[in-house]
């Protein structure tokens, strides 16, 4: 029963960074109806700024998170303004080939730069953070990314519900064309989307660093684990995408635990098939339905 | 009642989408206090020319020119600061708000205070957003909407999804309102209060409109002045009796009978 728990735990834990994660994704997609194939990137570009200023520049750890949080926010906005801006307007097909050839771009500087081996961070996180109940074990690394997610979680929270930003976002994501009547500026909302998304993305790629090292492929690969999360959940729904990363999560840490760490990998995808069978639109997504 | 001035000049507009011509040089002058019907058959270009006034579209040629103020220069979401509002043929709310969720929404541009006062609930922040609260009250009263203030616009019916639309038009204060089709798909009862509702508007309120509108009853008894669009370019423009006897007009209407014998 305790290894039962303790893949408890270690799901939750893993499983409310994809959902974190996730929602970065999915403000994109609602805002904007863009799907971002460069997220993973996005991750992993987070991780390798955060080790740059930790490792190599020997920055105080909070600081170092800080900055790469700001950097992350900045590069989003970036990319919204130089590759994504000018395609406004253009069929949503192109825009979504432009986030692929983003994501080759930026997977091939990332490689240039740090080469395809595995880099760890120095081991900051004191051990006084783990947690001990009873037999289970939390690593202090558990921990720091449940309190990290959740305040996180809480904060957007009410970004979305207080601040005018947040508010304009949501009207953008519900209807475009009522938002630009009330004078909202759209253009802004997609900017704004994009760099929260970076910097979100970012911060997941962080502590998926500190987890298990960085790794360009790897973790540009646990990236693209938002397609099982956000389709699980529904592409549209914020709230979806954290419950569809918990779910996730959970699902990977106890077939991995249960039956085969090989099979952690594939599975959610092969029960993500079954619940696409049942749910066509996901468990929280808007049913679409189009009359003409 | 002193009025807000509302003067729109658009000055030769053409607007082409492609090869396609959709409006060719148009002349439209709006004077404050005017209720203007733009009409024509379907494809004239009226909701085209709506977009263009309303910054959805850029035309490509021509002036657009609001209380001295060179529309051209401003993007989409900028109008709405300098007066115009509008709404829409199919309607474009948030479905999943309550009716007083949208109209708020339209307050922002009014919005004085800044997210630091905000966040430490500072008193004139309160006080701000009971004023906006009555505003939108007294426009919640005037279009007889009380009993579905909290209702999620989703849920309620056609007609009164138009007229919550109307509403959060309204909530923006425009100094120009732009309507189009205010009353496609309505049933009749539902018609007679629209009317109601945009007399005493443009009347008692001096709200100056243009509106483009089908059914042409309520275009002849309600507005004052009339353009005609047919095939992008301006037919006629005159008073609501001469517009409904111009010959012109009942050709782009009914064909190239010349014979009329409706009454028969």
């Amino acid at each position: 029963m305790d290894f039962f728990f303790q893949l408890l735990v270690n799901g939750l834990s893993i499983g409310l960074l994809y959902g974190l994660s996730a929602m970065g994704f999915v403000m994109i997609f609602k805002s904007s109806s863009v799907l971002n194939f460069a997220h993973g990137e996005l991750l992993a570009i987070g991780a390798f700024i955060f080790l740059v200023l930790s490792t190599w520049m020997h920055l105080p750890i909070l600081l170092a998170f800080l900055i790469t949080l700001v950097g992350c926010f900045v590069l989003g906005f970036l990319v919204e303004r130089i590759f994504l801006r000018p395609l406004i307007g253009e069929q949503l097909i192109f825009v979504i080939m432009l986030t692929v050839g983003l994501s080759a771009m930026f997977k091939g500087l990332l490689l240039f730069i740090f080469g395809g081996n595995l880099h760890t961070y120095p081991d900051f996180l004191p051990e006084g953070l783990a947690l001990h109940l009873g037999a289970i074990y939390v690593p202090p690394v558990y921990v720091a990314s449940s309190c990290i997610g959740i305040i996180f979680l809480m904060l957007f929270g009410l970004f979305f519900k207080f601040s005018s930003q947040g508010i304009y976002m949501r009207s953008v994501a519900d209807n475009q064309t009522a938002a630009l009547s009330l004078g909202v500026h759209v253009r802004k909302v997609f900017a704004l989307s994009w760099a929260i998304a970076a910097l979100v993305a970012g911060m997941s790629g962080i502590v998926l660093g500190i987890i298990n090292g960085t790794n360009v492929h790897e973790i540009s690969a646990i990236g693209l684990k938002v397609f099982p999360v956000v389709i699980l959940g529904g592409l549209d729904s914020i709230g979806g995408a954290i419950i569809g990363g918990i779910i996730i999560g959970l699902l990977e840490t106890f077939i991995g635990g249960y039956i085969s760490p090989s099979l952690r990998d594939v599975l959610p995808y092969v029960i993500l098939v079954f619940i696409l069978l049942i749910k066509p639109y996901g468990l929280f997504g808007l049913v679409e339905i189009e009359r003409v | 009642m002193d009025q807000v001035r509302a003067e729109l000049e658009v000055c030769d507009l053409c607007l082409n989408f492609g090869g396609i011509k959709a409006i060719s040089n148009v002349d439209l002058h709006v004077e404050t206090g005017e209720l203007i019907a733009v009409i024509g058959p379907n494809g004239a270009g009226k909701t085209s020319l709506l977009n263009c006034i309303t910054g959805y579209y850029k035309p490509s040629s021509g002036r657009i020119i609001f209380n001295g103020v060179d529309l051209g220069n401003y993007s989409t979401h900028e109008l709405t600061k300098l007066g115009i509002g509008r709404t829409f043929q199919n309607i474009e709310l948030f479905p999943g708000m309550s009716v007083l969720d949208n109209m708020l929404l339209a307050r922002h541009i009014h919005c004085r205070y800044n997210f630091g006062l905000a966040s430490l609930f500072w008193p004139s922040v309160k006080k701000e957003e009971v004023r906006h609260r009555l505003i939108l009250e007294e426009i919640i009263d005037f279009l007889e909407i009380q009993h579905v203030r909290k209702e999620l616009v989703g849920s309620l019916p056609y007609g009164m999804r138009k007229r919550v639309e109307l509403g959060r038009a309204l909530a923006l204060e425009p100094k120009l309102l732009v309507l189009d089709e205010p009353f496609a798909g309505m049933t009749l009862e539902e018609k007679e209060d629209m009317v109601r509702f945009l007399m005493e508007l443009n009347e008692a309120w001096g709200q100056t409109m243009i509106l483009v509108e089908h059914d042409m009853s309520i275009i002849m008894s309600i507005s004052q002045r009339i353009m005609v669009l047919n095939f992008g370019e301006k037919l006629a423009e005159g008073l609501p009796e001469d517009i409904q006897i111009h010959p012109e007009v009942i050709k782009a209407y009914l064909g190239e009978t010349t014979d009329l014998s409706l009454d028969a």
